[in-house]
């Protein structure tokens, strides 16, 4: 099944997106034969496949606690899904720090189900053979804000302070290659290899860091997060690993989402 | 009377701190975050996040450090290079080409430092058009600045610590951090300033 389609895939590409000659322009044309073969995909992404179990798994009365996820409050009130990605980050008063979708999702599942962090925390992304709860769990509470304009919360100071403490991590420049988030998503029209690098300082393209996650990824058929999204960027910023959903995390998270603010979110994403 | 004095001024102190940490600069929220928050990895230790005397500069002034620290970081990073000493500064383009195009290497799924990753950022060779535009282009790069001994030193300096010329560059210190060996960026440098490099043809 994953092999059929990962040739069907590479017939697809093959079909809509011949290698190009020369690509000297920032506008070149494999990102935008991919864009075309993105959207024929997005009519049937296998990313719904997660949504639906992750509906499964919030529904379903599981771990120590035997409870469902019914009772968790994504910000707008105990078990309101709808619209609730498009919110967060946001302030949590009862943990007093600002969260994002998968750190409140992964929270819940502490603290109503008695699931560890620890045991969350040791396989958090996807592989082959195994996509982790919380991955699915995203994906579906994420689908539930297709459609709705980005309003992540800047009210609370702590909301206030998660953006500027972002911001701050975002240009914060170390580790093996002097690279910071910056280094790549800072300047307009570049390009590492043939992929294009959108400048997440400004409002229009700030969203493609939000858009089309959570996706599913052709190159190895799993649905990612964007944890793994900034987990990975971590990787070749040659810095530390970043612990998951930490709130670290929810600061690089909630400075990225709030430079989108008011734009669209379109809901699940295909990726190559 | 006196003492009771000393210790309200010593509590008054304490209460002061405690302010000054809750109402402390995103700088510093983030750096404590920072801190907290990841986890050394393989060869990524935490020591990596770690600012060196040129990451401080470049990020206290926004990567355009005023030009006296500015010259004073340049010439440190320079007397950091370390020439052959065989005296040789080119290798072999052809192994310069295979370490160009690999872009592997001090990650913390890596060992070490693998290749030199260069046409993430920069068109060099004519075959390869799937080059990323981060830095200039370096196609020609010896047929157009010429071959002697004074650019071939230009070009395996720079790969060697890219901030000896130019401070807040993007470009990684490849023999300042040890992410190439001596014989690899004799290779690279041939790649740019070999005369029979595709790249000079």
């Amino acid at each position: 099944m994953r092999q059929a389609l990962m040739l069907a895939v590479a017939a697809a590409v093959a079909a809509v997106a011949p290698w190009p000659q020369a690509m000297a322009q920032t506008e070149d044309p494999v990102a935008a034969d991919f864009d075309k073969f993105r959207a024929i995909m997005e009519e049937a992404n296998p990313a719904e496949l997660f949504e639906a179990k992750g509906e499964q798994l919030w529904r379903t009365p599981r771990g120590p606690k035997n409870a469902s996820l019914e009772q968790c409050d994504l910000g707008l009130g105990p078990g309101v899904v709808k619209g609730a990605y498009a919110q967060m980050p946001r302030y949590f008063a009862d943990v007093d720090r600002v969260m994002d979708a998968e750190a409140r999702i992964v929270h819940c599942m502490i603290t109503l189900q008695g699931f560890k962090r620890e045991d969350l925390a040791k396989k958090p992304f996807s592989s082959a053979t195994k996509t982790p709860d919380p991955v699915s769990i995203t994906t579906y509470v994420a689908a539930q804000s297709a459609g709705m304009k980005l309003a992540p919360q800047q009210t609370h100071p702590k909301e206030k302070a998660a953006y500027e403490i972002g911001k701050e991590i975002f240009f914060y420049r170390a580790g093996a290659y002097d690279f910071s988030c910056a280094s790549c998503h800072g300047v307009d029209g570049q390009r590492i290899r043939t992929q294009p690098l959108p400048n997440f300082t400004r409002p229009e393209q700030a969203i493609r860091a939000i858009q089309g996650w959570p996706g599913y990824r052709m190159t190895g058929g799993v649905m990612h997060t964007l944890q793994w999204r900034l987990n990975d960027c971590f990787r070749q910023q040659r810095f530390p690993e970043p612990d998951y959903a930490s709130e670290m995390m929810s600061a690089l998270l909630t400075y990225l989402t709030v430079n989108a603010q008011g734009q669209e979110y379109k809901g699940l994403g295909i990726k190559r | 009377m006196r003492l009771g004095l000393a210790a309200m001024m010593a509590a008054g102190a304490a209460v002061l701190a405690a302010c000054a940490a809750l109402q402390s600069s995103p700088r510093d929220g983030a750096l404590a975050l920072m801190q907290r928050d990841f986890h050394a990895e393989g060869i990524a230790g935490m020591d990596r996040l770690k600012e060196d005397d040129v990451q401080a500069a470049c990020n206290k002034y926004k990567d355009s450090p005023p030009a006296e620290l500015d010259a004073k970081l340049r010439g440190k990073q320079y007397a950091g290079v370390k020439w052959p000493a065989d005296g040789k500064l080119l290798g072999d383009w052809k192994a310069g080409e295979k370490i160009a195009q690999n872009g592997r290497g001090m990650t913390w799924r890596d060992k070490g430092g693998v290749g030199g990753g260069c046409y993430n950022c920069h068109q060099i060779g004519p075959d390869t058009t799937s080059f990323g535009t981060i830095g200039p282009s370096l196609y020609q790069f010896g047929k157009l600045r010429g071959y002697g001994t004074d650019i071939q030193r230009y070009a395996y300096a720079k790969i060697y610590n890219a901030k000896a010329y130019n401070v807040c560059s993007q470009m990684p210190r490849f023999g300042h951090v040890g992410a190439l060996t001596e014989a690899q960026m004799k290779d690279v440098t041939a790649l740019l300033m070999d005369p029979a490099s595709p790249v000079n043809r």
